[in-house]
This record gives C-alpha cells, structure tokens and sequence, in this order.
C-alpha cells in the first residue's frame, strides 16, 4: 500500500509539474494584464507538433525538438499579441474569453486539417525509455526527467525574477502597473516579452507531455481546464501559486483515477469550487 | 402630472418603462416567420425544435449574463439537471409532459438557488472558474451515478405521455415544435415582461457598476440571487423540452461544449437583449446544419473565425451591430 502511495505520488508530481510548464505563462501574463488567454493551452498543442515534425519529418533528436518547440510557441504568440491580442486589452473579460475560444476552435480545426485527430506519438531516445529501481519500485526514467526539467525551469524562472531587470520590471508591473509606467517603465514591451516567454514554455510542455497524455487535436481544450484551474487555484502572477497548484492538482489527479475511478474528477472540482470559495484570489493571489 | 418634464425633458420613469416595453412590428413578424416551418419547410421541424430549444436556453444566459453580467462557462448544468429530471420521472412512471416539465424547471431552479449563495461570493476570473467546476462537479457526479442517470450509455426507457393526453410526439416533430413553440413564447414573454420592469433595470445597474448599486440602496446580491435562479429555472425548462421532445438524455445534456456553444450564440446574436439569444441559435444552429454535412472540423474553424470577427468588429452582436445601421440611416 505504502508502495502504491508513493507511486501515485510519483506520477502525480511528475503530472502536477507538466501543468505547471503549461500554466506558469498564463498566470505571470493575468497576473500582469489581466488578459484572459483560453489561447494559452493552444501554443502547448503547436509546442507538441512542432515537436512530432522536427523529430519525423527533419529527424533531429528528442533535445533538439524541445527548444524548438520553445522558440515556434513564443514566436507565434508574440506576431499573435502584436497584432490581435492587444486590442482586447481594454476590452471586458466576457470578449477576452470569446476571442480566444474562438481562435481554440480554430487551431484545432487547423490541427486536425493537418495533422488527423490520431493520437500522436514520441520516439523518445534510449535512455529516456524504461524505468528506474528504487526501494523495489518502479519511476519511470521519463517522468524522472520531466521533474528534473520542470525544476530547473522553477529555479530560472525564480532566478530571472528576482535577479534581473526584466525580472525587476514584469514584478513592478504587475504589482502596479500604473506607477510602473509612471517611472518610465515601457509595461507594453515587458508584456510582449513575458507573454513571449510564458506561451513558449506553453510550448515546451505541450512538448513534453506527449509521452504522457499523447498529443491530438483536442489538446488544447482539454488542457485548457486543468491551466485555468492551476491559475485560479495557485492566484494570479505568482510563480509560487503555479507551483503549488500545478503539484496539488497533479498530484490530485492521478491519485483520484487511481483510487476511486469511477468518481473521476469529482473530487478535483469540488477542491476547485471549496478554495476558490474562501480563498477567491487562489492560495496565493494578492489582488 | 405631466408624462415629459419641460425643463429637462426627460420623461416621467414609468411611461419610460412602458415605452420602452412596447411591442414593434419587426417582434411580430419575427414570431409570425417562427411559424413558417409548418407551412413552407416541414422537413426542417426538428431542427427547428432544435432551434427553439437552443434559443429559450439563450435566454436564460442571456437573463445572467446580458443583463446581469454573470459571466458564466457552466450553465448546462441547470439544463441537464432539468433533461434529466424531466427523463428519470418519466422512466418512473410519470410521463405527463407538462406537469414534468414544470416539475424540471422547479428542480434546476432549486439548485440554481442553491448555486446562486456561492456564485454572489466571487467575481471575474474566480466567477467563471466557480460556474465551471460547477458544471464539471455535476457531469462527474451524473457520470458516477450510472444507476440512476445510466452513465455514457445515456438513459434508456423513457416513457412520454402525449401532450393533454391528446397529442403524440410525432417522427415529423409537429407536436414537438409547436410544443417548444408555445413554451418559448411563454417563457420569452416572461423575461421581456422581467428586463423590462424596475427589477430589470436593477439588474443592468450591477452590470454597469456592482459599487454603486449598494450605495444607491439597491440590494445587489439579492437581485443577482434572484435572476440566477430564475435563470436556472429556464434552463431547466429548456433541458427538459429536450428530453420530452427527442425522448434521449445523455451525458452530453451538461457537457462543458453545450455550456461554451450557448454563450457563442449568445454573443453571436448579441448579449443584453432577448431577440440576440434567438437570432444567435438560429444563426449558430443552421450553419452548424448546413456545415457539420460537409465536415464537421470546417464548421469549428468557421465558427472560431466568426467569434473572432464578431468581438473585433461587433462588439454588441449581430443584432446590436444591425440595429446599429439601420438608426445611423434613420437620422
């Protein structure tokens, strides 16, 4: 039993830290302009076909793919912000939400014009395959991996945060934006930037989490509620907030399907409607 | 006292109210082109349930979301708990439709009462994540209560009794669109009679500036408690003239799509008046009839590229956008 436990807790914080690479971006991006991207799980889905391609139709390999994944998510996002996002900055949450359902249903018909509604898959490299013993269980070599690069990925985003001055100024604007442009501060192009950055890490999820949850057209609507229930739950802008919500809600996941499966994801949305309920700025939300 | 006060011109608020609840030509013909479909299109009957269904289902987001500004991503929960009243009763016994219906709608809006104490606690982002887990909280919980709601297999064995003992529902769907018909006008008739009363007028007032409201003395929350169960109510009505008239329930009845294609033909139609929620089912159901035949991934690209036009370009809709031409050519 102890055994099982672990396991699922395993897998379930390997999951949790995928939906944190998917949903960090979103919530630095609400957090600093209050723009409601349903969008955002799409650049995870272009991150993983980006992926498919570079590895079948270029043959590079697996670490390859990833940065590429990176840098098309972040590209497409930012010609996307420039040009269409940033009209809807002003405009209410109910047309933020619409437009980008809309462009959700558009990138999916695209996905599947393209690519077919069959679930893609990742030939992943040799030592990425199997599984590793520990205390006479079995972790998964991969999902190892993905911890290792979601943390990484904490400690940079934390690093850049705190120790740079792009860092110094997406904190500035999102804690006041108004002052923040007072001093000077260009809020514009820091969110060009952060938004850049935050749906190419979109991307390197989507990326990664074709080995796990396999990559088809209904991705982004599908991952789309888990990344809006990792932000409203973790609180907007806080890399603290994604983190602990991206764990608890992956952790709660797995052990949910594992131990009572006929209940499915009941127990996920009561959580979601409880603490958002007392808490309606999420565990760490300050505005 | 005089209707229009000749310093300010303004007119006396309750002939204001009246006026503004007058009925025009274009609602009468709209309702008369309701009734074509029997004369000119029968193959089209139970599409054109289909439509009135959708439409009354509009209306009630509509009634929260236009007019209260409740944006809401769960709001088929209210009407599959009404479909699947509406079906488990008949499946027990009690396969009279109206009374069933009724029943429905009293059920959703029971919850819905319940619902509207956590909806008023929260606001934007937290609001439409409440509404959502919401309505993902009671697919799941129908999922799991396959003994009672038959799971994804949908429910089977239900037994609907001809309306007034006198018509059977039909295969050509005559009874079922007049039906539908008949409910929609009451219930439409209902909300026109609400956005046009003082409370409707509140109602707007918490849309326009939720601070102000209770510094005027306006009761806000109560108010939105109120319409959100009203609302509910009418969705229930619609799930279960859904459930009556094509006699299947299924899980799809309070999936999050039925939940998100509402609010698109609301917004395609035009948010804040009630004549918008009927247009944009009409609008969104026949394209998805027209396109869906020729496949069913063009009628998604379609239908994002039109979302994405509508908020760029027509911020209140098709119908506000129209509305819009024809006063700028009047004056």
């Amino acid at each position: 039993m102890t055994g099982q436990i672990a396991i699922v807790l395993f897998d379930g914080f390997a999951f949790g830290m995928l939906l944190f690479l998917l949903s960090v971006g979103l919530s630095v991006t609400l957090g600093l302009m209050g723009f409601i991207n349903l969008a955002h799980g799409a650049f995870g889905m272009l991150g993983g076909y980006v992926t498919i391609l570079a590895m079948r139709q270029l043959g590079l390999p697996f670490l390859v793919a990833l940065p590429l994944a990176f840098i098309a998510a972040a590209l497409v996002s930012v010609v996307l912000e420039r040009t269409l996002f940033r009209r809807l900055y002003r405009a209410g949450e109910l047309n933020q939400v619409l437009f980008t359902i809309g462009l959700v249903f558009v990138a999916t018909a695209a996905a599947t014009f393209l690519f077919g509604t069959v679930q893609q898959v990742v030939i992943l490299p040799s030592w990425l395959r199997g599984s590793v013993q520990f205390a006479g269980l079995n972790f998964t070599t991969y999902r190892i991996f993905l911890i290792v690069v979601a943390l990484l990925v904490t400690a940079l985003l934390v690093f850049g945060l705190e120790r740079t001055r792009l860092g110094a100024q997406i904190r500035a604007a999102v804690d006041n934006q108004r002052v923040a442009q007072g001093l000077g501060l260009n809020v514009e192009r820091v969110f060009a930037i952060t938004f850049a950055l935050g749906s190419g890490l979109a991307g390197l999820g989507g990326a990664l989490a074709i080995d796990i949850v396999g990559l088809s057209p209904s991705f982004a609507f599908h991952f789309l509620v888990y990344v809006l229930i990792v932000v409203s739950v973790g609180g907007l802008g806080s890399i603290t907030g994604s983190f602990v919500g991206a764990a608890l809600l992956g952790i709660g996941d797995v052990a949910g399907k594992y131990f009572m499966p006929e209940f499915g994801g009941f127990f996920i949305y009561l959580f979601l409607v409880a603490i958002l309920l007392v808490r309606p700025l999420g565990l760490f939300g300050k505005r | 006292m005089s209707a229009t006060d000749p310093t300010t011109g303004t007119t006396d608020p309750k002939i204001w109210m009246r006026r503004q609840g007058r009925w025009s030509a274009f609602e009468i013909l709209a309702w008369l082109a309701a009734l074509t479909p029997f004369f000119l299109f029968p193959t089209y009957l139970p599409l054109a349930n289909q439509i009135a269904i959708a439409a009354l289902f509009a209306i009630s987001v509509d009634l929260i979301l236009g007019y209260a500004g409740i944006v809401t991503l769960g709001h088929a929960m209210f009407f599959g708990l009404g479909a699947y009243f509406a079906g488990i009763i008949s499946v027990y016994g009690w396969g009279e439709p109206i009374t069933g219906l009724l029943m429905a709608g009293a059920f959703a809006g029971l919850i819905g009462f319940i619902a509207s104490f956590l909806i008023t606690r929260v606001q934007h982002l937290a609001l439409i994540m409440v509404t959502l887990g919401l309505g993902f909280l009671t697919l799941e919980l129908a999922n799991a209560m396959s003994w009672l709601t038959g799971g994804t297999d949908g429910l089977r064995g239900m037994n609907r009794w001809p309306v007034f003992g006198q018509f059977r529902f039909d295969l050509w769907g005559y009874t079922s669109y007049t039906y539908s018909l008949i409910v929609l006008f009451i219930c439409f008739l209902l909300s026109r009679r609400l956005v046009n009363s003082s409370f409707g007028l509140a109602l707007r007032g918490v849309r326009e500036n939720v601070k102000r409201m209770p510094a005027i003395g306006s009761d806000h929350k109560w108010h939105l408690r109120k319409i959100y169960t009203i609302s509910a109510a009418i969705a229930g009505l619609a799930g279960a003239l859904m459930a009556q008239t094509t006699n299947v329930v299924t899980l799809d009845a309070l999936s999050f799509q039925r939940s998100a294609d509402v609010v698109v033909m609301l917004i395609l139609g035009g948010t804040g008046r009630l004549y918008g929620a009927i247009l944009g089912a009409f609008i969104f159901l026949m394209a998805r009839d027209q396109l869906a035949g020729v496949n069913p991934q063009y009628w998604y690209f379609g239908i994002g590229i039109l979302l994405m036009l509508v908020v760029l370009f027509m911020p209140k809709g098709i119908l506000g956008f129209l509305s819009g031409l024809v006063s700028r050519r009047g004056k």
